[in-house]
């Protein structure tokens, strides 16, 4: 448990100075994103503690360097937890690291994601400023959110040192669903059932069959599965151990995600078919997130994904030294790179690692 | 109004962009528009200006140069790339209810209307989402999205007439935001145009985008950073059923106990408002929706999901208000019972205004915890300058809305009001909250922006709008103070009197 910020902007000072690049660094869980880091090590790792944590007022203000355990640890004692269920690549996977890469699990689009849930944080700029955005308090429009911002800049403005977020209460019930299904039948289904007010908190389809999780209060969720179990003709059945079945999903265990061929991430309109991916697919998020598995190259990657309405990343493997996330449009890249220096004005952070260009 | 040239010595004015504007140049800026835009469409004479001097603060306004009416996105694109090369500011407006001076013109500068940008372009009920022009009322969204089953969750009380562009830009919050989120969590796609008239689409039609997060920082920027063209939200479906339950407590403290004893029991309710004693009477008086107007608080907590989540919802919280402390307790029977509960709470405003010549709302969050102290101490700030406050909120997630009564007409009132007001906000920061909650600083709160953040925070402000827009031409003056302005509030500190500063420290410390 310790506050290391002053040594940390210390470091940022010294390396602007001298205009050393920075690798920044959380557990160390997730060494496969982006292109790669180069540049001299700044961890996060012994940058750890929960500064403040109020079960009622649904708030927890945690060091860049917790891990996501002790954070679970801690809120589940009071029958809490993080909606937005970060995947876990290892033990060590940090809050920070979660945030900066934009990470969120199946329950993402009825949750929120990582960033839906952050209220406000502390960041290292470029300078050596320690700086503070938004709050500890559920509403806050005052100032520009530069909080948000930083999800999925993976560490290109600044060094996030302490992140505040929205908590919840655990579901009083879970119940997974499970029925043999193609494709495209699993994507209608799942928008259609997302259609209806019921308490749906997950749908997937993967190696054939459409997985379903309801959650909520238990009245609520058992009359819901007992219901859609018998629209389904007994085609459909409550999977026994479904926390097991989403959590291999939510961190990437199920065996789809083994081996090293290139892993595609689309974020894409959930009834988008996409065809072309073929069967080496899984749908997450309810039809709106798919993963692929092939060798293609990112621009024919990105043109399916434009057609689906979305954006496409390489998420690991394959090919890293090119570009591994969709392509920016000119007027975009030139905010982002002014962007880029109006928090990191010596281009010292994680230079490279989310574009070529950044 | 008689208060805006007395106070205008008091408003911080813009310093960037043009100022000077004289008349030749003004008539042949208005010609190069008329090019492109029909002749309706640019307004150059005082009598049609007028009605856009000012936003729902109408004591801060301001005439422009002109205004201007666009049709399509083309055209706001030729807009701005000619004010980028003449250095004019531009002020976008939705329907100018915003409640912080943010769409108050600059008197240098033109008025940006977004106001025939008002169709629905589409609506995909399957991947519940609609793609929409930005000065669809938000209202009409959910209208329109009634017959598939879904709606849009952001409910501003100003939903009637509000736009979503302007949602978009000032992160517009409403009653059912806890469950539901704010803006920000409720947008797919915001298409853009930029302070030089470039066209961007910033997100998709998926959930999660590549990179940093440019589509939160667009949301909440107040017209500072870009022209929001068009905008993308997820529709929800619409809950099976929703039920009030109506509590009435002796106290302020026990109210705010019952808000942290409904969430700490697990129950997250599609909305969780609260009334103080005052505003409970003044809505009774104009709704007669049967509040308890003997009760010092009121508490109206909603619960919505399927049958039977309600049902079993609504039992525990009934339970848990009478086990509270709740002098009365009431829960809706039928849909007829929840609106005329609800209307009460959304007449307030209209309610108050009643009773009182005029009325200043104001918009600060604090942590829930504070409730009760942050309540006790307005009350003492409304003894010291005799000025009447009622309280509604967002009780579940802390944003309060005082409304300060006073009267325009009697000298010195508006002075007051607003130095009561800037109290309020200051007390929000001390406890830990912010100075707005979902209205915008816009140009009404630039005075307390120095209190909630340093010299640091402020200049990476001033970087990120350089990133957008490196001339300073969107809404000027406006959401940022200068530094100049940050060292200058805190040396006068805010407006009050000393004896008030003391007492007020007093009781903080
Ligand atoms: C009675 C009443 C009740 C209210 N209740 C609520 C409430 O419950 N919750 C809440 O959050 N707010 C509330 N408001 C405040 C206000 O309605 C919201 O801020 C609303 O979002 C403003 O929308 P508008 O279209 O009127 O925007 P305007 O007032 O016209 O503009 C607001 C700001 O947005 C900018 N802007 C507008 N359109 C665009 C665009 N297309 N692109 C870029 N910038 C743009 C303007 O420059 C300005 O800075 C209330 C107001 C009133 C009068």
């Amino acid at each position: 448990m310790g506050d290391i910020s002053q040594q940390l902007a210390e470091q940022v000072k010294q390396a602007a100075e001298t205009g050393t690049a920075l690798a920044i660094t959380g557990g160390g869980s997730k060494p496969f994103l982006g292109r790669g880091l180069r540049g001299q090590p700044l961890s996060l790792a012994e940058h750890t503690g929960i500064v403040s944590y109020e079960p009622v007022e649904l708030v927890m203000t945690a060091r860049a360097g917790t891990r996501l355990a002790d954070i679970d640890a801690v809120l589940a004692e009071n029958n809490q937890r993080l909606a937005f269920e970060p995947p876990r690549f290892g033990d060590t996977d940090t809050i920070g690291g979660t945030l900066a890469a934009n990470l969120s699990g199946p329950g993402r689009p009825w949750q929120g994601s990582v960033r839906d849930h952050v209220l406000g944080l502390r960041l290292i700029n470029g300078r050596g400023e320690h700086l503070k955005f938004g709050g500890q308090v559920m509403k806050n429009v005052a100032g520009y959110d530069a909080s948000r911002l930083q999800a999925g800049a993976l560490g290109t403005l600044g060094v996030i040192t302490e992140v505040s977020l929205k908590v919840l209460p655990l579901p009083a019930m879970e119940q997974t669903l499970v029925q043999p299904m193609a494709q495209q039948q699993a994507i209608d289904t799942m928008n259609q059932l997302a259609g209806q007010p019921k308490p749906l908190s997950a749908a997937c389809w993967y190696d054939g069959h459409l997985y379903l999780r309801l959650s909520g209060a238990a009245t609520a969720v058992e009359a819901t599965a007992k219901r859609w179990v018998a629209d389904s003709g007994g085609e459909m059945n409550v999977l026994e151990d479904g926390e097991a079945f989403w959590r291999d999903l939510r961190d990437q265990r199920l065996s789809f995600f083994s081996g090293s061929e290139p892993l595609w991430r689309f974020s894409v309109n959930p009834t988008a078919a996409l065809e072309e991916l073929g069967e080496r697919t899984l749908i997450d998020w309810g039809g709106a997130q798919r993963w692929s598995r092939q060798d293609e190259s990112l621009s024919v990657m990105a043109e399916r994904a434009a057609r689906a309405g979305g954006q496409v990343s390489l998420f690991c493997h394959g090919d890293r030294s090119g570009e591994v996330m969709h392509p920016q449009p000119s007027p975009l890249r030139t905010i982002q790179k002014r962007l880029k220096a109006a928090f990191d004005p010596n281009g010292i952070f994680n230079p490279g690692h989310l574009y070529s260009w950044l | 109004m008689s208060v805006a040239n007395s106070h205008e010595t008091d408003t911080p004015r813009p310093i960037d962009g043009r100022t000077d504007f004289p008349p030749v140049y003004r008539a042949s800026l208005a010609d190069r528009f008329r090019r492109f835009l029909s002749p309706d469409s640019v307004i150059t004479d005082d009598e049609t200006i007028r009605p856009y001097e000012c936003d729902g603060l109408s004591m801060y306004c301001e005439m422009p140069q002109m205004v201007l009416l666009p049709e399509t996105v083309e055209q706001v694109q030729q807009i701005m790339r000619i004010c980028h090369a003449e250095e004019v500011p531009v002020v976008a407006r939705g329907a100018g209810t915003g409640l912080s001076a943010g769409a108050m013109p600059h008197a240098g500068g033109i008025v940006l209307s977004l106001a025939r940008f008002n169709r629905i372009l589409s609506i995909d009920p399957q991947a519940r989402s609609a793609r929409l022009q930005p000065g669809v009322r938000n209202l009409a969204i959910s209208e329109a999205a009634a017959r598939h089953g879904l709606y849009y969750g952001p409910d501003p009380s100003s939903q009637i007439a509000c736009t979503i562009g302007g949602n978009v830009a000032e992160n517009s919050g409403g009653v059912h935001c806890l469950k539901y989120g704010l803006t920000v969590h409720n947008l797919l796609s915001v298409e853009v145009v930029t302070a030089e008239g470039e066209r961007v689409t910033i997100g998709s039609d998926g959930y999660d985008s590549c990179g940093m997060d440019l589509l939160a920082l667009m949301t909440g920027s107040e017209g500072l950073l870009g022209i929001v063209t068009e905008v993308q939200v997820k529709l929800l479906p619409k809950p099976e059923v929703a039920q009030v339950v109506m509590a009435g407590f002796d106290t302020v403290q026990a109210a705010g106990a019952a808000v942290a004893g409904i969430i700490g029991h697990g129950i997250i309710p599609g909305g969780l408002e609260m009334m103080d004693g005052f505003a409970i009477q003044a809505a009774e008086d104009f709704a007669h929706a049967g509040y308890p107007t003997d009760a010092a608080a009121l508490l109206l907590c909603e619960v919505d999901g399927t049958e039977e989540e309600v049902h079993d919802h609504i039992h525990q919280a009934e339970s848990l208000f009478r086990a509270l402390g709740a002098t009365s307790v009431r829960t809706s029977g039928s849909e007829e019972e929840r609106a005329l509960l609800w209307k009460g709470r959304k007449s307030a405003f209209p309610a108050v205004g009643r009773i009182s010549p005029d009325y200043y709302c104001m918009d600060g969050t604090i942590p829930r915890s504070q409730l009760a102290h942050v309540l006790t101490e307005m009350q003492r700030l409304s003894d010291h300058y005799g000025l009447r406050v009622a309280n509604v909120f967002h009780a579940g997630d802390g944003n309060l809305h005082p409304l300060i009564l006073f009267d325009a007409n009697v000298e010195g009132e508006f002075e007051r009001t607003e130095a009561f007001g800037g109290d309020i906000l200051n007390l929000c920061v001390a406890v830990g909250g912010s100075i707005t909650g979902e209205h915008g600083v816009g140009m009404e709160k630039i005075r307390q922006m120095p209190n909630q953040f340093g010299n640091l925070e402020v200049s990476q402000f001033h970087a990120i709008k350089q990133a957008f827009d490196t001339l300073g031409i969107l809404n000027p003056g406006k959401g940022v103070p200068t530094l100049r302005q940050c060292q200058e509030y805190r040396a006068i500190g805010p407006l009050r009197q000393p004896d008030v500063a003391q007492a007020g420290e007093a009781h903080h410390g």
